[in-house]
């Protein structure tokens, strides 16, 4: 199975092939790395920029302006901070103008811990990617879903920003990708560079079907009538596994709900678990103040305020400047698989 | 208070070939140019006034620019798609688009923020134009980022050169202070990429101050065109209150700029002559060189026009600030309910409040 990357790096040749991508461009991107996680290896509109995230966003929008398709990247979302007013700009553009310069442009960039990375690899962007309105934002947290989040962002009228787990980056799909060739060692043959020399080497690509994943919609991943885990990106997984786990123990079906899109985010499919189960965990790593699961706390509190079983929860990072390298700093950071379970232990047991 | 006076302007690199100013011996190009000059002149000044009258919340603009604006207006090719010129300009440059052809109505409607401003629908100050048909590019209130953005249509530019189609370039216009931010480095740096020049004229309109703080406390270099230097970009300073002078500049830099496909960076000194904005007051400034005074003395001097002449422009102009700003007396605001309206380009995608989801 395709892992992360190579699921991006297949939806991007696809949209370079068939959705008119222009320019695939940022630090590394072009040849020889193609991304310092290959995810734009072999492309053939994939070019190098100078070391400058402002000129990358600015770029990015100037081409959507002349009706070009762009997809940009900033190598780590650590250092997209500095972009933020242009990411602002990008945002407004359709409104401020009333309607007449919508910007169609993507801008990916790689989110979250989970690799080690100190305190500038380490960063997630979700938090205040939601303070950016005009913006859709998405977060996959699979190779199928990164590869259909991709194809619907580029096909987007409007400015998109996809989020790739930092962590999940590298990890094997449990489902092929529509096209996909079965034996992943041929995949990898076809379309990963070699290690090396790489000046003569060219990607053959499979033959992919187009599946876009609709922008805006959540995918209930556990279903459950107990509880409910709202969450997204590296902490599906974790959140599946601390269910089973809970379920095993006879404490009750937990439903788990990939939000999948930030913004505009499935309020529908959130709402309905909660009025199933009456138990609510909202769950992510960005630190905890002001962070988007406390605006879809609020909202269940305004909206389920009556009907709750149990006091919701919000379970994110700590509000510490940056996450530390050594190990145990890092996950005293961010939630662990240990945290989720005493979270969703307590919610599944309190007594209404 | 006694104002600070910008540091003197240096022409070191001073260019713009006698060829290039050929078109002001012409006596009618000369008053035709006036016409337009006071146009842009009393445009701005009838704007301040709306501010003044309670007609509108804020002023921003460019008068004192109009030599400049009047020819960067008149050398643009206007038109749709990378065919033609790319407009990513400041919030000085009404004058640009009066000399384009456009009317002063637009300017009037956004100056009172009514439904009706075709820019921005009432939504943004005045001086933040954006036009599809002319490949006028938003005009935003951040400082210096067209500068970035311009790198995006001169790539498209660059790249449709590459294919042998038919390419404009693309024009960026900011003011001395803005210099400051690292978004005018990185024009520099993207736009001089060996092998992958882009066809962008970068200009620099020097009127000595960063709102009220004068160039000469913050700015140690000579020019700021000298920066090109370092990246082999070509450079050169103009006099922007001499007509016949910021044209041949203009007119040159944008023939290299077309015919080597390459950047150009372009400094011209304007005056600033009713301050930052009506943030400042919006008064008149003594002691700054007005180019239409200049201009007109020339003119007069010649025997081109007659002192009627002028006042008749000055009525002209007038005139049709008088009947767009009677037209938009009592026109309306936006409605409230259209708040929401082109968050998104396709549909209304309102997620996330409360009542309103998708």
């Amino acid at each position: 199975m395709a892992n992360m990357a190579q699921a991006i790096r297949l939806a991007l040749h696809y949209g370079e092939k068939h959705l008119g991508v222009t320019d695939i461009f940022g630090e590394d991107v072009g040849a020889p790395l193609g991304g310092v996680f290959t995810c734009t290896q072999g492309l053939a509109t994939a070019w190098n920029t100078p070391l400058d995230e402002r000129g990358i966003i600015g770029t990015a929008i100037g081409l959507a302006l002349a009706g070009q398709k762009p997809v940009a990247e900033i190598q780590f979302c650590d250092y997209i901070f500095n972009t933020i007013d242009l990411l602002k700009l990008a945002g407004n553009s359709c409104w401020t103008s009333n309607g007449e310069f919508p910007l169609s442009m993507v801008v990916m960039t790689p989110s979250g811990a989970g690799i080690h990375g100190a305190p500038y690899h380490s960063h997630s962007f979700d938090a205040i990617a939601s303070h950016l309105p005009g913006w859709k934002i998405v977060l996959p947290s699979t190779p199928v879903d990164a590869y259909g989040l991709m194809l619907a962002a580029i096909e987007d009228p409007n400015p998109v920003l996809f989020m790739a787990p930092k962590a999940l980056l590298r990890i094997k799909g449990e489902e092929l990708l529509p096209g996909e060739p079965a034996d992943e060692k041929e995949l990898k043959e076809m379309i990963d560079a070699p290690i090396g020399d790489r000046g003569q080497w060219k990607a053959r690509w499979p033959e992919m079907g187009h599946a876009p994943i609709r922008i805006g919609e959540a995918r209930t991943v556990r279903e459950g009538g107990r509880a409910t885990i709202v969450t997204y990106g590296r902490y599906v997984k974790l959140a599946r596994n601390v269910a089973d786990r809970l379920a095993a123990e006879g404490l009750g079906e937990t439903e788990v709900i990939d939000l999948r899109t930030i913004y505009p985010y499935d309020w529908r499919a959130i709402s309905a678990s909660i009025a199933k189960t009456g138990r609510v965990l909202f769950l992510n790593e960005d630190t905890e103040i002001t962070n988007f699961g406390e605006h879809l706390l609020r909202r269940t509190i305004e909206e389920h305020y009556y009907t709750l079983r149990a006091r919701p929860r919000l379970l994110a990072g700590l509000h510490v400047p940056v996450i530390g390298l050594a190990p145990p700093l890092e996950e005293a950071s961010i939630p662990q698989e240990t945290d989720i379970e005493r979270e969703l232990r307590a919610l599944l047991t309190e007594k209404t | 208070m006694t104002a600070v006076r910008p540091p003197p302007f240096r022409p070191a690199l001073a260019r713009g070939s006698a060829r290039s100013a050929q078109p002001f011996k012409d006596r009618e190009f000369a008053r035709a140019f006036l016409r337009e000059m006071v146009r842009a002149r009393v445009l701005e000044e009838r704007l301040i006034r709306m501010v003044r009258t309670g007609d509108g919340f804020f002023w921003i603009g460019g008068p004192g620019e109009e030599a400049f604006a009047t020819s960067l207006g008149l050398l643009v090719d206007k038109g749709a798609g990378l065919a033609h010129d790319y407009l990513h300009l400041h919030y000085r440059s009404n004058g640009i688009l009066l000399s384009m052809g456009e009317p002063m109505l637009p300017f009037v409607r956004q100056m009172k923020n009514v439904s009706t401003d075709p820019y921005s629908g009432g939504r943004n100050f005045v001086a933040h134009a954006a036009k599809k048909e002319w490949n006028l590019m938003p005009i935003t209130s951040t400082i210096e980022t067209q500068f970035l953005v311009a790198l995006g249509t001169a790539r498209a530019q660059w790249r449709a050169r590459k294919r042998g189609e038919k390419s404009g370039v693309t024009v960026v216009v900011g003011g001395d202070a803005g210099t400051a931010e690292g978004d005018f480095a990185s024009a520099l740096v993207w736009s001089s990429r060996p092998g992958e020049e882009l066809p962008m004229l970068m200009i620099v309109t020097n009127n000595g101050y960063g709102i009220t703080t004068p160039a000469g406390q913050q700015h140690g270099e000579r020019n700021i065109a000298d920066r090109a230097k370092a990246f082999q970009i070509e450079a050169s300073v103009c006099d922007g209150n001499q007509p016949d002078k910021v044209w041949a500049a203009l007119s040159d830099a944008l023939d290299y700029v077309r015919e080597r496909g390459r950047p150009y960076l372009l400094e011209i000194a304007v005056s600033r002559l009713h301050g930052h904005s009506s943030s400042t007051g919006g008064h008149r400034v003594p002691d700054e060189v007005c180019c239409i005074d200049t201009f007109e003395k020339k003119l007069l001097k010649s025997g081109w026009i007659e002192e009627g002449d002028l006042k008749r422009f000055y009525e002209e102009a007038n005139q049709e600030a008088t009947e767009a700003i009677e037209t938009v007396r009592t026109e309306k605001w936006p409605d409230g309910s259209t708040v929401l309206d082109h968050s998104f380009s396709a549909g209304d995608i309102r997620g996330g409040l409360p009542g309103r989801d998708f």
